[in-house]
């Protein structure tokens, strides 16, 4: 095994206390050496940047192993840090009922590729989460068995949590009204 | 009764002895209709729950003929929009307005449902009249309910105002054939 990682400590939350970062930690790193990055902290909390390659394996890891058995995966979201390089940032919050332990998988993902491996073969639950991802942020989740919009209608124009994407929308209300009726009275069936 | 148009004939010496009612056919029909205006609650956000306190006993819009929600558009007259209305509900509220029934009134209740209020946003449409006619709009965020009853009150003034055959088929038809 290599050094420990050094713990990044967010800067809004420099000078709390520090805690020592879960078992969890140690034995990912045991297991996928240099596929974890890096190691943030931010009271108490820790997150753990993953290769992206490696992000399944990881997680099928922390949720098979039975001292941690992260059964439940909490969230799939993303961060967008638009314009720094590698652009997002795909989230993942497990929780162990176990070790009452919560841990924060995250994996940097850059903007002129962002696909991630799905984790619907392992948390079924997944499904949803990875799509509402897609939705707003765009990041494809590679594996998904049918990774569509889940919140905006199916022909709304890209992913309005990216940074660069305009507060009000791209299509104007007319261009919404002509959809909304011309599609209403085709499925009631009106002249 | 049916205000303005009335006139009573008697046939004997009193009320007793029996009599009628004339009126016209406008007057009677939008008497009838404006006293019983069944809403649609297509209710959105939080202006749902101001609509719910309107219909209970403490506001009670029953007193005015409009307590009968009925959640089938078909059996509706009013649809009042309570709330903020994305793009992907729009759609939803155009079906449900083309399933009512002829004559039909919209009130668009609140800020949001008659401007977007605050939401400049990607997914909200910017007032409900984009994609069904408004009757009335209702300021308020969310409006109290005796504001509801008051646009409910003056939408019976306008009911009472138009031609019964409003929006029916078949004064339509007869509208065509004359042009033609």
């Amino acid at each position: 095994m290599s050094e420990p990682l050094q713990v990044i400590v967010d800067p809004a939350a420099a000078g709390t206390p520090a805690s020592a970062p879960p078992a969890a930690v140690a034995l990912l790193r045991e297991r996928h050496g240099d596929g974890v990055r890096a190691l943030m902290e931010n009271r108490g909390q820790f997150r753990v940047l993953v290769e992206r390659g490696q992000a399944a394996e990881a997680i099928r890891f922390l949720r098979d192993d039975p001292r941690l058995r992260f059964t439940f995966l909490v969230d799939v979201t993303a961060i967008d840090f638009h314009p720094a390089t590698p652009r997002f940032r795909v989230t993942w919050v497990l929780r162990s009922y176990h070790t009452k332990e919560t841990l924060v998988l995250q994996a940097d993902v850059p903007e002129d590729d962002p696909s991630v491996p799905s984790m619907t073969h392992l948390f079924p639950g997944a499904d949803w989460l990875e799509r509402e991802c897609f939705d707003m942020f765009g990041i494809r989740f590679t594996g998904h068995p049918d990774l569509r919009r889940i919140l905006l209608p199916d022909v709304f124009p890209g992913h309005p949590l990216r940074k660069d994407y305009p507060m009000a929308g791209i299509m104007t209300d007319q261009e919404w009204a002509e959809h909304i009726v011309s599609r209403a009275q085709r499925e009631e069936g009106h002249d | 009764m049916a205000q303005g148009r009335l006139a009573t004939v008697s046939w004997g010496e009193s009320e007793e002895d029996g009599g009628a009612v004339l009126t016209t056919v406008d007057s009677l029909v939008n008497w009838a209709r404006k006293n019983s205006l069944w809403p649609l609650p297509m209710g959105l956000s939080c202006c749902a729950i101001e609509f719910m306190a309107a219909a209970t006993s403490r506001f009670d819009m029953a007193r005015f003929g409009a307590e009968v929600a009925r959640f089938s558009p078909k059996q509706a007259d009013v649809m009042i929009v309570a709330g903020t209305m994305t793009y992907k509900m729009g759609e939803a509220v155009r079906r449900l307005y083309d399933q009512m029934a002829e004559p039909k009134w919209v009130i668009a209740m609140g800020a949001c449902a008659s401007t977007a209020g605050m939401f400049r946003t990607y997914p909200v449409m910017q007032g409900i009249d984009h994609i069904v006619p408004v009757d009335f709009y209702v300021p308020g965020c969310p409006p109290r309910p005796e504001m509801l009853i008051n646009t409910l009150i003056q939408l019976q003034k306008k009911v009472a105002s138009e031609r019964a055959h409003k929006g029916l088929r078949v004064a339509n038809l007869k509208a065509e054939k004359a042009t033609a």
